[in-house]
């Protein structure tokens, strides 16, 4: 018994220090003087629009994320093909890599004299947008490529022999099995693309009101003694929440299966 | 009619299918029958276009489906290990040949719930895979396959993961079901006594090789080589000499050709009893015998006889 409690003590204490007492002081300073000055501080234009662009750059990043990284994970897992490894140990990259590198190979690749420079990309929000993509990529190819592995192939033979194209043994028998590894990449992707801070940081320019999203928005005011800085990350917060909550609300009754 | 003629698959360094030619006659239920690794799955494989062959080509019906993917063969495929779509229900996975061609919606319920009647899943149709039992799993295999009126009826191992009770009874309803539909049926197997029990004609493999075609009777009467006549049914080897254990006589006394033994130990299987013999060259051979035969000849392991074959094969090669 006791042990059960030294257990449960300890890992509700290690969780209570690290995550929730920090993101509770967050929310405790920011409410300290009531909703009003809240308000205030999250309507300012700059905040309005660093909110628009942190959204429009999730908007874009999740969908192609999501699509790619389902196309992916079925290439990695149904097709052996010379350098297939490869590709697999490319898509982790995104997670190993630090973003300010991210960010700065971008800028090397897109910026002024780079091979591909000169067309609006970099400090306008092309270059953020693709920033994003790249450090949100692996999430759902990685949660998606176990489940594809241990489904196996013989469901989707099955639906072969019974006269399904690909497209339909698709949509019919892979894609109900991978559906809820999927949407939990999905969770994952939104939350790392919400949060992204390093790699939009650097191709970003850092414009107010133009080339400012949510998290460089939160630096920004923090660094200028402003109390904004907690209005907008508590926004921050409650948007990764509300990505979790739905995520649970999703999340089918374990058991028919 | 199919037909898979000098056919050749390679996996990597491995010739699973060794220029390999086989005939199914149209209403035939036939057995392929091998150890594992003999290239029998494979060949199944081939003929469903579930694998291209390296060489050789397959026909249905005298047309060359050689090139053709498995969507467009007509070939019902039962798994091993069922293969189920776990997210349907019993009655949707039944259905699903049937949802995929479009059928129309009186024409699927009425397909549907005469299979499941005939599967004997009637009561089961709006469980998913996970609750039902092996055999019920493998039925609803049966009669997803068998949905879309296929032109031939291809089993991998059907019974191989199912207890050896059901096993029996499923072979049983397996045989009934090709008696009153005559659809051409290929079934692999490992076990002899599933392939002599189920078919009409059996084709053994080894090696990726078709070793002897034949009706279950003839394969046991003549086997046309060392290996079927081991593997078809129990063998005693005296040098080049094969014995079956029922074919050895067991005397008290000595007679011209007799052979002295020991009887070394006495396995009671029932109506049967195996008994286990030595020579006094250590060479150990069995003899299968009734118990009243047994019992006639006072047999106790310790005891002297003395063994003749009444009926012995030698192969010349």
């Amino acid at each position: 018994m006791t042990a059960k409690y030294a257990l449960r003590f300890a890992s509700l204490g290690y969780l209570a220090l690290l995550l929730v007492a920090p993101l509770g002081f967050i929310f405790w300073r920011t409410f300290e003087h009531g909703v009003g000055p809240v308000w205030a501080a999250v309507t300012t234009p700059d905040a309005l629009h660093a909110l628009k662009v942190t959204l429009v750059l999730t908007a874009i990043a999740v969908p192609n994320n999501t699509i790619f990284g389902v196309l992916c994970a079925l290439a990695i897992v149904r097709h052996r093909y010379p350098g297939s490894g490869i590709v697999n140990a490319v898509v982790d990259l995104p997670l190993a890599l630090s973003p300010v590198v991210v960010g700065l190979a971008l800028l090397l690749l897109y910026g002024r004299g780079g091979w591909l420079g000169g067309h609006g990309i970099v400090f306008a929000l092309p270059g953020m947008v693709l920033a994003t993509i790249f450090v949100s990529l692996p999430f759902v190819v990685r949660e998606v490529v176990p489940v594809l592995r241990e489904i196996g192939t013989e469901q989707e033979q099955a639906a072969a022999t019974l006269g399904a194209s690909a497209l339909q043994t698709f949509r019919r028998v892979t894609w109900p099995a991978i559906r809820w590894a999927t949407a939990y990449g999905v969770v994952l992707t939104t939350a790392r693309a919400l949060g992204e801070f390093g790699a939009v940081s650097v191709v970003s320019g850092r414009l107010a009101g133009q080339t400012e999203s949510l998290t460089l928005y939160v630096q920004d005011r923090y660094q200028s003694f402003d109390t904004g800085a907690y209005a907008a990350a508590v926004v921050l917060a409650l948007l990764a929440m509300a990505t979790l909550l739905l995520m649970t609300r999703l999340r089918p009754k374990e058991g028919i299966q | 009619m199919i037909s898979a003629r000098g056919i050749v698959k390679r996996f990597g360094d491995f010739i699973a299918l060794d220029d390999v030619s086989v005939d199914v006659p149209t209403g035939s239920l036939t057995a392929l029958l091998g150890p594992s690794g003999s290239g029998k799955s494979t060949l199944l494989r081939v003929i469903a276009g579930l694998e291209q062959p390296d060489a050789g080509e397959v026909s249905l019906d005298g047309e060359d489906v050689t090139r053709r993917p498995p969507q467009s063969r007509g070939v019902g495929f039962v798994f091993q290990h069922y293969a189920a779509f776990k997210h349907l229900t019993v009655w949707d996975n039944v259905a699903f040949g049937l949802t995929i061609r479009r059928r129309p919606r009186r024409e699927i319920e009425q397909r549907v719930s005469e299979l499941l009647d005939l599967v004997q899943l009637t009561g089961l149709a709006k469980r998913y895979p996970a609750q039902l039992s092996g055999g019920q799993r493998q039925r609803m295999g049966l009669a997803r396959a068998l949905a879309v009126d296929p032109t031939v009826l291809l089993l991998d191992e059907p019974f191989g993961a199912l207890d050896a009770r059901v096993r029996k009874e499923l072979r049983l309803w397996l045989r009934r079901l090709h008696d009153e539909t005559h659809t051409t049926t290929v079934i692999v197997t490992h076990d002899q006594e599933e392939a002599m029990d189920v078919a009409d004609r059996v084709v053994v493999m080894n090696g990726g090789r078709v070793e002897q075609t034949a009706p279950p009777r003839e394969l046991y009467d003549h086997p046309a080589n060392e290996f079927v006549m081991s593997f078809v049914g129990p063998v005693n080897r005296l040098g080049d000499t094969f014995i079956r254990p029922h074919d050895v006589e067991l005397l008290l006394e000595p007679n011209g050709s007799t052979q002295e033994t020991m009887v070394q130990r006495l396995v009671h299987l029932g109506f049967e009893v195996r008994v286990e013999l030595v020579r006094d060259d250590g060479e150990t051979l069995s003899a299968q015998l009734t118990r009243e035969q047994v019992e006639a000849l006072e047999l106790q392991s310790g005891q002297i006889v003395y063994v003749r074959p009444t009926r012995q094969t030698v192969f010349s090669d």
